[in-house]
């Protein structure tokens, strides 16, 4: 099964290298992974995606509380929680497509945010199955490019993932 | 404030943290370092022939001492001839500071001469790794190191030291923290009193019980209350190889080893148990044997500090995180309150099977007549000579499953040998660690002539520092152990797996300047131990056993079966 798992890190040099090298050394799978600064400059949050049975899912988040780096960690597939990733998408947009993919990209509620006479680049928000729904929608054959951000999660309502 | 460069920082670091001695080797990137070792005699350095050396002296102290080794080597070659030993103690959760030197921190990332990745090389076999960004932060990151290294499940801790980080003229504040705090890392103190209540419970109503005990038992410096429990119960009890010692081995509850190469009797009562206390255990592959065929019938309550380590391989019923002391000592203590005692007549009969186990493979092996030792009888023979009083400290293959099944250990943290890398060539030096902080013990490093041949070298450092262990080298000229598995499974085809060209041992160890004695007939045996821990008390001695080369090291279970499922023998089967 598909697991979010939201960690609080310490911002260093390093950390990092430690969360990803445990997932090769163990051959636990990432699916994406994004981590930024938090409003408290010492501390980084990190989503990974990841998935295994159950065992394996206890395993990945026991071994990562054991990185001494690791300040706390929750496994957001547990509990209600809201995902979002944001991607880029460039596409060919000439002749009658061009209408066509407007009209696509404003009813996944996507901006065109970049436009030349045969492209546009479309940016758009959402959980990972509404983007896949949309490069469905699109069709490979008339994308040029992709870049998503991978997942960030949060917990719904009054739940947090601080100090 | 006083004012101290880098280097005298570190010395000065680590004399606060009651260090005595430092297994190291210098190079270009250490100088400085080296040069403030020189100039105080509070930490003193030995010097090594190898860095691997080193690291398993500071193992081998640490083991026994249960306080961290501390290794000293340069960047480069020097860091890396330490990864072996740094896994080592991972492997077997043992404390140990190890400082690599590194190029100075303008040259890092440019391929400078003697650069290597020290932090991300080690990264997989450390529990934490720093690397020194400004002189001043070297005394706390040392508490640090020495806190995390310590704490919690022990382990191996790297500092990483740029040369430019301990120049003589560039000084700084000093001062040593008291105490550390560290926001995100906090072992656990003690147990959840409502999971340990119940496995209470569950264990006193057991029918066939079976207590189940590891290393985390002797890294958690609980034999005493492991003991108390055991007793008062007057249940049996089986070890790791990791754990031996922990309990009496020659006391009439212990079963002795259990696993891959365990006693029939541990094995078997293993798999026709009904409760199973595991304590300070990890269900290694070595121990389980095939996991879903494991001990069918068991409820399993696991004691351990390390949440990672609870249901890892083998589902468990009632985990108890927390320190081994302090979770057994409320045990203890909720059981005298309870004021209730096992099923007394379930227990006689369960004694009763476990006893007929036990005369069943009773004899465990046949000696020759023709004078020719075997390996079993040699140990049976060291352990007479030593009283079982010696730290053996044991290199890997057949000679150290011997030692680990004929050796009696009654005491923990005398048993000291790699269990989980199965490291080759760890067992000298490691002796050499253990003796040198314990110059009053007898120490025997018990070997074969592969793994011997690993840190050979090492014999020119205790010429140095007079560090007389003895060298019981069970010589089968064989990689005994592979060869066993190719006289198993690959009908005898010996690639690789014979010693030509062996040295004469006594000439070599003379050389060095030490004793070399050879034993060839089982009548020979007494006298030489004798002669090596009498007239030869303070002298390195090693000793050379021709030993019978087709032994087999038995029982030995059978792979992906069952815990009852084992050779005996070359010829029988459970
Ligand atoms: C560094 C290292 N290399 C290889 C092995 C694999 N190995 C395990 S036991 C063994 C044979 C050891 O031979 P020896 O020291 O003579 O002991 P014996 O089994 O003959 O008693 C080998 C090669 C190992 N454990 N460690
Ligand atoms: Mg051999």
């Amino acid at each position: 099964m598909r697991h979010i798992i939201s960690i609080l890190l310490e911002n260093e040099p390093g950390a990092l290298a430690r969360v990803v090298g445990l997932f090769a050394q163990r051959s636990y799978n990432i699916e994406t992974l994004t981590v930024a600064p938090t409003e408290d400059v010492t501390l980084s949050r990190m989503t990974i995606t990841t998935s295994g049975t159950e065992r394996e899912i206890e395993q990945i988040t026991k071994q990562l509380n054991k990185l001494i780096e690791v300040v706390k960690l929750v496994d957001l597939t547990e509990g209600t929680h809201l995902e979002r990733e944001l991607m880029l998408i460039k596409v060919k947009a000439s002749g009658a497509q061009r209408a066509e993919i407007k009209r696509t990209a404003d009813i996944f509620r996507g901006q065109i945010v970049d436009v030349t006479a045969s492209v546009y680049t479309i940016q758009l928000t959402g959980t990972t199955d509404k983007l896949e729904a949309f490069i469905e929608a699109i069709g490979s054959n008339c994308i040029l490019e992709t870049v998503r951000t991978g997942v960030s999660g949060i917990a719904r309502g009054e739940k947090t993932l601080s100090l | 404030m006083e004012l101290l460069s880098g280097g005298e920082m570190l010395v000065r670091s680590l004399h606060e943290e009651g260090v005595e001695y430092v297994y190291g080797y210098p190079g270009g990137s250490l100088l400085h370092v080296y040069d403030a070792f020189y100039q105080q005699s509070a930490v003193k350095h030995v010097l090594v022939r190898h860095e691997q050396a080193a690291t398993h002296m500071a193992d081998g102290y640490a083991r026994a001492s249960g306080k961290p080794g501390v290794v000293l080597v340069t960047s480069g070659p020097g860091a890396t001839n330490t990864i072996t030993g740094i896994a080592t103690a991972f492997s077997d959760s043992i404390p140990m500071i190890v400082i690599t030197g590194q190029v100075p921190s303008h040259l890092i990332g440019g391929d400078a001469f003697q650069e290597t990745d020290m932090m991300g090389l080690s990264r997989p076999v450390v529990k934490h790794s720093f690397s020194i960004k400004h002189p001043s932060e070297i005394p706390e990151v040392v508490k640090k190191a020495f806190y995390i290294a310590t704490s919690g499940r022990p382990g191996p801790v790297v500092i990483d030291l740029p040369k430019d980080m301990t120049i003589p003229n560039d000084r700084h504040e000093y001062s040593y923290p008291k105490k550390i705090k560290i926001r995100s890392y906090s072992p656990p103190q003690k147990g959840h009193t409502g999971q340990i209540r119940k496995a209470v419970e569950v264990l006193l109503a057991a029918k066939r019980p079976m207590i189940y005990s590891g290393g985390g038992v002797v890294l958690g410096k609980s034999s005493e209350q492991l003991r108390s429990l055991v007793r008062g119960l007057n249940y049996p009890i089986t070890q790791t190889l990791m754990g031996l010692g922990a309990y009496p081995g020659t006391d009439r509850q212990s079963l002795g080893m259990l696993g891959m190469h365990g006693s029939y009797e541990s094995n078997m009562a293993m798999h026709h148990a009904d409760v199973i206390l595991a304590i300070g255990v990890r269900f290694d592959d070595r121990v389980t044997n095939g996991v879903d065929k494991f001990c069918p019938d068991a409820t399993i309550i696991h004691i351990d500090i390390d949440p990672s380590s609870i249901s890892k391989t083998v589902d468990i019923d009632i985990p108890i995180v927390g320190p081994v002391d302090t979770v057994l000592d409320e045990i203890l203590d909720i059981i005298k309150e309870m004021d209730e005692t096992p099923d007394a007549d379930a227990l006689v009969s369960w004694w009763a099977q476990i006893d007929e186990w036990r005369k069943r493979h009773a004899g465990r092996y046949e000696k020759n007549d023709n004078g020719l030792l075997k390996p079993q009888e040699a140990i049976e023979g060291l352990f007479e000579a030593t009283k079982g009083q010696a730290y053996i400290c044991s290199d890997v293959g057949q000679h150290q499953m011997f030692a680990a099944q004929y050796y009696k250990f009654d005491e923990p943290n005398k048993w000291i040998n790699s269990g989980g890398l199965g490291t080759m060539g760890f067992g000298f030096p490691a002796a050499m660690g253990v003796k040198m902080n314990y110059p009053d013990e007898m120490v025997v490093c018990v070997t074969g002539e592969g793994s011997i041949q690993m840190n050979i070298q090492e014999m020119s450092t205790c010429l140095q520092y007079g560090i007389p262990v003895k060298i019981f080298c069970l010589n089968n000229g064989y990689l005994g152990m592979v060869r066993q598995w190719q006289d198993m499974n690959y009908e005898g085809r010996h690639s690789s797996s014979y010693m030509e060209s062996l040295p004469d041992w006594a000439k070599l160890a003379e050389a060095y300047g030490h004793v070399g004695l050879q034993v060839d007939t089982k009548d020979q045996l007494q006298g030489v131990l004798d002669d090596c821990f009498g007239k030869y008390k303070d002298r390195l001695v090693f000793i050379n056993v021709a030993v019978d080369p087709d032994e087999h090291v038995y029982p030995m279970q059978v792979p992906t079966g069952a815990m009852r499922d084992m050779w005996l023998s070359k010829t029988e089967r459970t």
